[in-house]
């Protein structure tokens, strides 16, 4: 064997020129993969490796976009964006979580609630994603924080927007509110925007059906930042891209004024342009602040809100449904003649009116009463009688074409119809024949005829117009309105009969308009909660059984102009609740310095305008709470 | 040339002294620009420091070959001393301690003890007669020679060194002419035994440096983060690099230890595909230059030790190359003459100095009288 062979000193060099010449050899090669590799990653991997280098050097920071507009139909803004100050903590930076957090709570003079709330969302808040210490601060606490900055590492002040609604609580029904967006939200469509501080979407009402239009686009602020996340300067800001304005019909100084005017009362205004059938004003009252709303509603403030008997969560115009009472009349004096009643016949009021072995009773003895008399005086007798002729069949297909019971393509998810019952209708839920007495209560609004105010509202404009007009809440050109199937004789004389509820001997004439040259037109209404017990007739003891108080009407009587429903919950009547307010509301359209004299007058004698009020009733809240604001 | 130049001066090894000024004057470059376009406090120490070492390898080159032969096994003695007053020290003061500190200046006599290991073993090697080289005379005194640093170092715990120490002394083994059955043997042994040191052998943290190296996307933000970044870094430089000064992996502190352990990755980003290209070139000449000597060299024990340093210097390179681009864990190792840091400076440069010694001092042929 040669390797047993003991080797020379020779044969060792030998081997020492090979094995070196083996080991120059492997050392080339891997200095040669080390060069393949190295130009691989950087010819062919170049591309995604720049990537990857850029987005490790650039933070990409949204900048929320701003809300757009709601307008007026002149143009006057009812929800806007007011440029305000915000603190947000960047918890990676934080260096003292407790102290800087209790530094805050003391120059921001937060409260306990608060600093519970930033103290868990910083512990389990991610990377550099910022939490809220606070939003809409004024400039003084603003400056208060930035000046301590350097002390206050991680801490975050800056500038941004907020929606503003300059009406407050008025608007609140109307346009909704705005809110951030919730998990569920985000999970749906995971977009960073929705997760950037200080962006919101709507909530509610106007604001959530138009937030495609309303929300625009988020502007970017491009910054260099190192590993650590500090930034080393902008690299460029594309700026926000506002949403669009929306323009409604509202007149929101009309709408305004009946907020204030309904006072301390809970209940409806709806105003409706009897040309055009624009929504002039659409109120319910008592209502949130869309404006607290919006920056987080606290834990007390709800509580208030969900337990208040006046409902303030509801929005009473739409989704609120009464008895209408009498104000049904002139829809049914209608559907009389249509059906052959020669309005000139009178029938003559005894107080009552017998069905079978039952006495529906009348509110007065009113004697002979013709079509406009008895609409003038709200004589239940001419209408049971005549009704209980014709039949309920025949008088709610009028009931449904003036716009009861209807669904009207309005931007508002949460609408009820009410019920116009026939007696299909009450074949199909209750499986019994219609009698005379449904006739009866139908015919005066009450029993099965449920509606809400501003279906109400339609029913006045579509008689004072005689159009079928349809409400829009939305400024637009639109086709005009086609006739409704009356013949004008037969218009003219339910409006007079509402003239005469005014300016005749009617129901309402303490609520003839005080002006020179226009008159109003209108029908009262009282309806029942319950049923009459005793001798209580629903107009005394606890608030929640009296009865309702509604007025429709039209203005000028002459070639009308707008229509209104008023509703007052738990007004007591009509004419005592209602008609007072229409009276005002209508003034304000022909002589707003009037109408606002008027109310100052009142709101005077309320203690204060909307905002002080609920001010002094979340404080009064409070206290019984025991807690202090 | 010889009328102009004094003859000392032309005598100087200057092919030796260009590569390396060539390499020190990039890393000097990219330090610089690693700082944000600031000498301080990395570029101009390192500069500085390879003056001040340069000129001892010139003095280190005058010295015979029979001086290295002498101190050979005293340097090794007191290194070991010294390995084993680190872990005592270390013990006392309850931590890692890889540090002597002698008051003028700090050694680490792990790091020393590369070239060190190579010399000892080239000297064994010599004194081994011819004929011995087969049995097993020629194996257990290395053995005991690799054993006893690489135990010492293992508990500091410094496994990057042992490996260092075990790589060199089998080089210089291999071309000692030790039987190639033997390292065939020795790789199957490793195969075989790997899995188990890397179960029962390593410290956890270490098992974590070979797991995240075979994917670092299982852990982009801890161990992994250092590989990843070091690629993005070479990958976004692309082939020239994205011009000095604009490195953004490493200004803005993406690429950790940009300045040490990932310089190469902080050269390519700025640099690109050339600048590595370039370096590897000059790396090239400065292992033929080693490998030549090595060659040329006409002594048995000059051989193994120019050839045994030259492959110290390549063990550095070839794991911090690796390790950059993404082929290597990640281990603590610096790229020579580039890398700031003064204590593989020094070893590198005793390396070099040892070499030019030898290039200076072939000796003469087997059996020729001196």
């Amino acid at each position: 064997m040669i390797e047993k062979r003991a080797p020379t000193s020779g044969q060792l060099d030998l081997s020492f020129s090979r094995r070196t010449a083996l080991i120059g050899g492997i050392q080339a090669t891997i200095g040669v993969i080390v060069a393949a590799r190295m130009g691989y990653i950087s010819i062919f991997e170049n591309e995604r490796y720049k990537l990857l280098s850029e987005s490790n050097r650039i933070n990409l920071t949204l900048i929320p976009p701003r809300r757009g507009w709601f307008i007026d139909r002149i143009g006057k803004p009812i929800a806007t964006n007011r440029a305000d100050f915000r603190v947000d903590i960047i918890p990676d930076r934080l260096v003292d979580k407790d102290a800087t957090v209790k530094t805050l709570a003391q120059l921001l003079s937060l409260n306990q609630d608060d600093v519970d709330r930033i103290t868990k969302e910083v512990s389990e808040a991610q990377g550099f994603q910022p939490v809220e210490v606070a939003s809409g601060l004024d400039y003084e606490s603003f400056a208060r924080v930035s000046v301590r900055l350097p002390d206050l590492p991680g801490v975050s002040p800056r500038q941004g927007f907020s929606r503003f609604y300059p009406s407050g609580a008025a608007v609140g029904h109307l346009l909704g509110y705005v809110g951030v967006v919730s998990a569920e939200e985000y999970k749906l469509k995971r977009d960073p925007l929705m997760i950037t501080p200080g962006f919101k979407i709507g909530k509610d009402a106007l604001e959530k059906a138009f937030e495609p239009q309303l929300q625009g686009k988020p502007g970017a602020r491009r910054t260099e930042v190192t590993a650590r996340g500090k930034i080393v300067r902008d690299l460029s800001t594309r700026n926000d891209t506002p949403g669009k304005p929306v323009q409604l019909a509202i007149d929101v100084d009309l709408h305004n004024y009946a907020a204030r005017r309904l006072g301390m009362e809970s209940g409806s205004v709806v105003v409706i342009d009897t040309v055009t059938g624009d929504i002039l004003a659409m109120v319910s009252m008592p209502c949130f602040d869309p404006n607290s709303f919006s920056e987080g509603i606290g834990r007390m403030e709800w509580e208030m809100l969900s337990k208040d008997e006046r409902v303030p969560l509801r929005n009473k115009s739409l989704q609120g449904l009464y008895p209408p009472g009498s104000t049904l009349k002139p829809m049914v004096g209608l559907a009389l003649m249509q059906n052959g009643v020669d309005p000139s016949e009178t029938v003559s009021c005894g107080g009552g009116y017998r069905l079978g072995n039952r006495v529906f009773k009348c509110l007065g003895r009113h004697g002979p009463m013709n079509m406009t008399s008895a609409i003038m005086k709200s004589c239940n007798t001419y209408f049971y009688s005549m009704s209980n002729r014709i039949g309920y069949d025949k008088i709610a297909p009028v009931a449904k074409d003036l716009g009861l019971g209807q669904r009207f393509p309005l931007p508002f998810a949460s609408q009820s119809y009410g019920t116009v019952p026939d007696s299909a209708w009450k074949m199909k839920k209750y499986g019994k024949e219609w009698s005379g007495a449904d006739t009866l209560n139908a015919t005066i609004g009450q029993g099965y005829m449920i509606a809400s105010p501003f279906q109400l509202a339609v029913m006045a404009a579509r008689i004072a117009s005689g159009l079928k007009l349809q409400p829009e809440i939305m400024l637009k050109k639109r086709q005009p309105a086609p006739h409704l199937i009356y013949p004008d004789e037969h218009l003219a004389v339910v409006r007079e009969g509402m003239n005469l509820v005014v300016n005749g001997a009617g129901t309402a004439v303490r609520s003839r308009l005080d002006l020179a040259d226009v008159k109003m037109a209108g029908k009262t209404g009282t309806a029942q909660v319950r049923r009459i017990e005793g001798g209580q007739r629903g107009q005394s003891g606890a608030w929640k059984y009296r009865d309702h108080g509604l007025f429709v009407c039209y203005a000028p009587t002459e070639n009308p102009r707008y229509a209104a429903s008023v509703v007052i919950e738990h007004g007591m009547g009509g004419a005592r609740a209602a008609a007072p307010i229409a009276k005002d509301v209508l003034t304000f359209l022909f002589d707003p310095e009037k109408a606002m004299a008027a109310l100052e007058s009142f709101e005077a004698g309320w203690g204060g305008n909307i905002q002080e009020r609920m001010d002094r009733q979340y404080a009064a809240f409070l206290a019984s709470r025991g807690a202090t604001p | 040339m010889n009328s102009i130049v004094p003859a000392p001066i032309a005598t100087l090894p200057w092919r030796v002294i260009f590569i390396l000024l060539a390499l020190v004057t990039i890393g000097t470059t990219v330090l610089y620009s690693a700082a944000g376009g600031d000498f301080q406090p990395w570029a101009a120490k390192h500069m500085i420091r390879f003056l001040v070492l340069a000129a001892i390898t010139i003095v280190m080159s005058r010295m015979p070959l029979d001086f290295w032969k002498s101190i050979t096994f005293p340097l090794y003695g007191v290194l070991i001393l010294m390995l084993i007053a680190v872990e005592i020290v270390g013990f006392a003061g309850g931590g890692s301690q890889r540090w002597i500190n002698l008051g003028f200046i700090s050694i680490q006599p792990s790091e020393i003890m590369k070239p060190a290991i190579v010399l000892a073993a080239a000297w064994f090697f010599d004194k081994l007669p011819p004929g011995k080289i087969n049995t097993f005379d020629a194996i257990w005194p290395i053995g005991a020679l690799l054993i006893v640093p690489s135990i010492l170092v293992i508990i500091q715990p410094d496994f990057d060194a042992a490996l260092a120490y075990i790589f060199c002394v089998v080089v210089v083994a291999f071309l000692a002419g030790l039987p190639v059955i033997y390292f065939w043997a020795g790789g199957a042994a490793i195969a075989l035994l790997a899995p188990i040191v890397f179960f029962f052998g390593l410290r956890p943290y270490q098992q974590d440096r070979v797991l995240i190296f075979i994917n670092p996307e299982k852990d982009p933000l801890g161990a992994g983060y250092h590989i990843t970044q070091s690629k993005i870094a070479i990958g976004s430089g692309g082939v020239f690099g994205k011009g000095f000064g604009n490195g953004t992996q490493s200004h803005l502190d993406y690429l950790p230890e940009g300045h040490t352990d990932f310089i190469f990755a902080t050269m390519a980003e700025e640099w690109g595909l050339m600048g590595g290209l370039v370096i590897l070139f000059l790396y090239y000449l400065l292992m033929r230059w080693g490998l030549t000597v090595a060659v040329e060299s006409r002594t048995r024990y000059g051989q193994l030790v120019a050839a045994g340093l030259t492959c110290t210097i390549f063990f550095y390179m070839m794991i911090n190359l690796l390790m950059v681009v993404g082929f290597a864990p990640v281990a603590g190792l610096p790229l020579p003459f580039v890398s700031h840091g003064g204590s593989s400076m020094l070893t590198m440069m005793i390396c070099v100095g040892i070499i030019m010694s030898i290039e200076r001092h072939p000796g003469l042929r087997r059996g020729q009288l001196s």
